[in-house]
């Protein structure tokens, strides 16, 4: 549902059918409302058939690199002969998105059975939910609700009495947008540093201490109980546009829009249509210019263009854009868009972890320019710099922060250059007194 | 921009230990959950600024003893992550969102509300009173909910500058 | 073991084994790839991101320390996109860094320095922003760290944690604020810990011993052989003005791959002692008096015809093995016995690499020594030296040890005059390790030359040939001194 607002018709209601509910997070309540039978039915189908059934069902890594999840899971090593781990990515910090906070604070119950059901498939007996340090509400819904499942032995040494280990443990992050980063996720969980690591090998090769491991996102996870109880055929069939983006996608939209929330909706669903129609449009008195549909990562679009994209991996491609969290930054008339690039910049600038030479550098000079202009001290090779800077930026380091940070500048100086131009000459915002 | 700065007031009274009774036995449960004792290290500091309110220098090394790994080691963690306070801060350590989004909803507003309405003189400054320390702080995932703003453990959605008063006023 | 594979870098095709990085492999091809980060003794880091090459076939760059070697690929290093990737590096190290050349002890041997004279920019467009600012730190014994001139190529902190298995040195806060740490009130003493001067590339953690001592393009060096203990660490001598200012190691695969520990690192102070001998002397008057080489050997010879056996020989665990076989001979003419002695502390090894340690026994010959057919029975010998026929010293302070009796005769070879051997018959003057060449034997009997590094004083001479000489003054020599 387009939590906090009531549902609306247009949505596909999934994984959102409790936000807002408090009663959801009760084991007995959520039983009742049909949990945990998928897990169940998983334990009782075998590994191969559970991969099977998400490799079905098509569904696309939710945290931002859409990677096919039941691929991923096929990765990891058929005979086991070190531990093998899950790990669940709750560390979202990409700006614009806050759809995993949502399903962890009314739907624990949902996040513990689909890492149960991951668990079961990749061979791992110790998943490890890695939970950012902000999150102090979901962390003890989290919690609590684990300590109910532990009771009542859906997890521990004899998960639902199937004869398998579950163990589920909550790793509280402690402030790093960077450990969201997969392989600096799983160096946080081993107490370093958050910096990412050099691939390869890759996790499902060598990831927690050495050893083969799958890391998922929260909204991937929570999805894959649906995808058993009703199976991955009935999940890929929900697509409005490319067959391959399948499901539903809960989009979180904030910034300058009259009903910021996040809202559940089939792929391939037109952004036009969920900005103006379920989102209800720009504040009053105000026009829509631009967009960010994936989070802050993704190139910005502008309003004409947001019209005309549907919402699927292939459609934001093929507007210049991404997909990427779903995270919905709006942005209007009223917005001083040369301002909150800068933000941006001094967002990844604060974020870089320090290893690669062009990321440390190049977030912290970009927002210096970018500061600048806003002085009004600007030189019109300034803009020509920072395509340049974003260039060395951009595939040329262990992760992809110093290519988001490019990717929003440069995109926002193609689509806005007016704007940048108005700061040049005139040292002060273009329509500014 | 998390971490309050040297100015903010040590505290008087010398730290107790921290690993004793009910906090060993937390790290002990927390060191079973893992093969390595290495992988305790942000829990043990969660416990150890819990306890004590920041991470000084004593208890990092409490937690290295604890753990099996140097003090540098443990400082070079610390560092790393912004949530673990270097100093002691006011009373109630508060976090502003101001990143893109929530900048777009009044985030700096409230920013300026609640450095007037808590007496702080500027960010990670705490208060004369010791009660308050204010950081802005990145996205802290509840753009939705702008402006949002952490107070110690509790997260306060759609916060405005107008709203900054009556809220600081529930926490004194 | 898997067959070699063939791969091709800038044209050039070169087999290696599997499991080679692209920059190994290039190595092999005569291309040097710059990096920083990477270093063959320690693990692969790549997050310097100055080693990017072009693949092609391969969308992106790739970092050539991270990249095995796959059959089949042909790899640009001076691609135009490679050269670009460099130069953006470059651009960005040296925004930060501070324009220090002037007065920085790196210069001449910075890899930052070399890199941007080789492919940076001209000019830099950072312009009037300001760079950041944290004062010079003194990391301990030896070690100063310089902030400001920090790559973050974490080489120091990789060393301390996987070679010297010590990590107390860490990478402290994130983003451009990040800069290398210690643990308050801690020093970097570990017993290897000199070595991340070495390793850093640029001046950013120096050595406070060579602080403004000299700069690097005046110093000539010399092949040498540390003579701080029984390791026999291959060393470079490095001097100016007949100096030796400074030691670094050399690598070498066998002994010290590329270290030297912080006793050796800074033993060669003593090399550089003006209190030496500069002439032969002989006993005249009560006296010793100059002589002339031909004079003091004739001299000398004429002590030995007429001593009678034994002969006690106390020798110097330092002396080089040709001094010490030559000693042996001369010895043997007088049926006499030798020993030595040597200086002792705590070993120390370097955890990460196999067999090496600053050994116990302090001097860099005990092998020699040994092979050479002296003991360590040290005290037997002194206290043999009334009884004895002749005492010769090579070497040895003689602190401790009185003087023979008058009736035994005493022929000093040496680089200084002790007390004890004011009474000598005959003083010949020798060169140290710096002022000759010669070989040492380490402790598991591997032979390594050293090379002459600087001149010997006066009309002093490799301790060889001194002894040569008397041999041959004898009618025993080899012809070796002429």
């Amino acid at each position: 549902m387009g939590y906090p607002h009531p549902s609306h018709p247009r949505e596909t209601v999934l994984l959102s059918r409790d936000f807002g509910d408090p009663e959801a997070r009760r084991l007995d309540v959520w039983i009742k409302r049909g949990g945990y039978q998928a897990l169940e039915k998983a334990l009782g189908m075998g590994r191969d058939a559970v991969i099977e059934e998400v490799k079905t069902s098509g569904i696309r890594g939710r945290g931002g690199a859409g990677f096919p999840a039941g691929v991923k899971w096929g990765f990891m090593p058929k005979q086991r002969t070190k531990p093998h781990y899950l790990c669940c990515n709750a560390d979202e910090g990409e700006p614009g998105t806050f759809k995993d906070r949502e399903i962890m604070r009314w739907t624990p119950h949902a996040v513990i059975e689909g890492c149960a059901i991951a668990a079961y498939a990749i061979q791992a007996e110790d998943g490890y939910i890695y939970v950012r340090g902000e999150f102090t509400e979901p962390i003890r819904v989290l919690q609590a609700a684990l300590d109910e499942a532990y009771a009542k032995g859906i997890l521990g040494p004899n998960a639902m009495g199937r004869g398998v280990r579950i163990d589920l443990t909550i790793h509280r992050g402690a402030g790093a947008y960077i450990c969201g980063e997969e392989t600096a996720l799983m160096n946080s969980i081993e107490g370093k540093r958050g910096n990412p690591r050099v691939k390869p090998p890759f996790p499902a090769a060598a990831g927690l201490w050495g050893c083969p491991t799958t890391i998922n996102n929260v909204e991937t996870l929570a999805a894959v109980p649906h995808i058993i109880t009703r199976g991955g055929a009935w999940y890929q069939s929900l697509s409005l546009s490319n067959p391959k983006s399948t499901g539903t996608k809960l989009f979180s939209i904030c910034g300058a829009i009259a009903k910021p929330g996040n809202y559940e909706v089939t792929m391939g669903f037109p952004l036009k249509d969920l900005l103006y129609d379920l989102a209800g449009g720009p504040r009053p008195g105000r026009k829509l210019t631009a967009v960010q549909p994936g989070g802050s990562s993704v190139p910005f679009i502008t309003a004409e263009e947001a019209e005309r994209t549907l919402l699927d991996y292939e459609g934001c491609l093929a507007v210049g854009t991404q997909l990427g969290s779903g995270g919905m930054i709006v942005y209007d008339d009223a917005t001083d868009i040369v301002y909150q690039v800068m933000r941006l910049a001094r967002f990844y600038a604060h974020e870089s972890c320090a290893q690669c030479t062009q990321c440390r550098e190049g977030t912290a000079w970009t927002a210096k320019i970018l500061q600048k202009l806003l002085r009004g001290e600007g030189r019109n090779e300034d803009l020509d710099l920072l395509f340049d800077l974003g260039e060395q930026m951009t595939g040329k380091t262990i992760c992809v922060l110093s290519d988001s940070c490019a990717a929003a500048v440069t995109s926002a100086i193609q689509k806005f250059r007016p704007d940048f131009e108005a700061y040049l000459r005139d040292g002060r915002r273009a329509g500014a007194a | 921009m998390s971490q309050a700065g040297p100015g903010t007031p040590a505290p008087s009274e010398p730290l107790p230990r921290l690993f004793e009774g009910a906090a060993r036995r937390e790290l002990d449960a927390i060191l079973k959950q893992y093969p390595t004792k290495q992988a305790a290290l942000l829990p043990a500091l969660w416990i150890a600024q819990r306890r004590q309110g920041w991470i000084s220098p004593a208890a990092m090394a409490e937690v290295a003893e604890a753990l099996g790994v140097t003090v540098a080691y443990v400082k070079g963690v610390v560092t790393f992550y912004t949530m673990y306070h270097q100093h002691p801060v006011g009373t109630h350590f508060v976090q502003v969102c101001t990143t893109s989004p929530c900048n777009l909803c009044g985030a700096e507003g409230v920013v300026k509300a609640l450095l007037e309405a808590t007496g702080c003189k500027r960010l990670g400054e705490t208060s004369p009173d010791g009660k308050w320390t204010i950081v802005e702080t990145e996205c802290l995932g509840a753009c939705g909910f702008a402006t949002p703003v952490l107070i110690d453990d509790d997260l306060i959605e759609s916060v405005t500058a107008e709203s900054v008063p009556a809220l600081v006023a529930r926490y004194r | 073991m898997s067959d070699p594979l063939t791969l091709t870098i800038e044209g050039r095709e070169v087999r290696v084994p599997p499991g080679t990085s692209v920059l190994e492999a290039a190595k092999l091809a005569g291309v040097l790839i710059p990096h920083y980060c990477y270093h063959p003794s320690l693990p692969v880091a790549g997050s310097c991101r100055m080693c990017l090459v072009e693949i092609e076939g391969q969308p992106k760059l790739a970092a050539s320390c991270a990249t095995p070697a796959a059959a089949g690929m042909k790899v640009h290093v001076t691609s135009p996109t490679a050269k670009a990737a460099r130069q953006g590096v470059l651009e960005f190290l040296l925004i930060n860094h501070p324009l220090d050349c002037p007065i920085c002890d790196q210069s001449g041997e910075c890899e930052l320095q070399d890199y941007t004279f080789q492919e940076g920019r001209q000019a830099t467009r950072y312009g009037e922003y300001g760079k950041r600012y944290n004062p010079v730190e003194d990391f301990g014994p030896d070690v100063l760290y310089v902030p400001n001139r920090c790559i973050l190529c974490t080489r120091c902190v990789r060393f301390m944690e996987h070679v010297a298995e010590a990590p107390v040195l860490n990478v402290s806060e994130r983003g451009d604020r990040a800069h290398i740490g210690i643990d308050q009130g801690q020093l970097l003493d570990h017993p290897w810990s000199g070595n991340v001067v070495d390793l850093c590339p640029v001046g950013s953690l120096l050595s406070k011993d060579f602080l403004h001592k000299a700069r690097v393009w005046d110093l000539d060096k010399t092949a040498s052989v540390c003579t701080g203990c029984t390791q026999g660490c291959a060393i470079s001598l490095e001097t100016r003005d007949n100096t030796v200012v400074r030691v670094k190691p050399r690598p070498n695969a066998e002994v010290n791959r590329h270290f030297i520990c912080d006793h050796g690192r800074l033993h060669y102070h003593w090399m550089n002692r003006s209190d030496r001998l500069e002439t032969p002397l002989v006993q005249e008057g009560g006296r010793l008096v100059a002589a002339d080489w031909e004079r003091a050997l004739e001299r000398a010879a004429g002590l030995l015809r007429s001593a009678r056996a034994p002969w006690v020989g106390l020798v110097s665990p330092g002396a080089s093995c040709e001094a010490l076989d030559a000693a042996a001979r001369l010895l043997a003419l007088g049926k006499g016995t030798g020993a030595f002695r040597v200086a002792t502390g705590p070993e120390a090894p370097l955890a990460g690499v196999p067999d090496l340690a600053l050994r116990a026994e302090r001097a860099p010959n005990v092998h020699g020594a040994l092979a050479a057919g002296f003991t360590r029975a040290w005290d037997a010998a002194v206290k043999g030296m009334p009884g004895a026929g002749l005492v010769f010293v090579l070497d040895d302070d003689l602190a401790g040890v009185e003087a023979p009796p008058a009736g035994v005769p005493l022929l000093y070879v040496g680089t200084t005059l002790p007390e004890a051997a004011r009474g000598a018959a005959v003083v010949l003057p020798c060169a140290n390790t710096a002022e000759e060449e010669g070989t040492f034997v380490n402790l598991r009997g591997h032979r390594e030359a050293y090379y002459q590094a600087k001149s010997a004083p006066g009309m002093a001479r490799p301790a060889a040939w001194v002894l040569d000489a008397v041999l041959t003054a004898l009618g025993a020599g080899t012809g070796v001194a002429a």
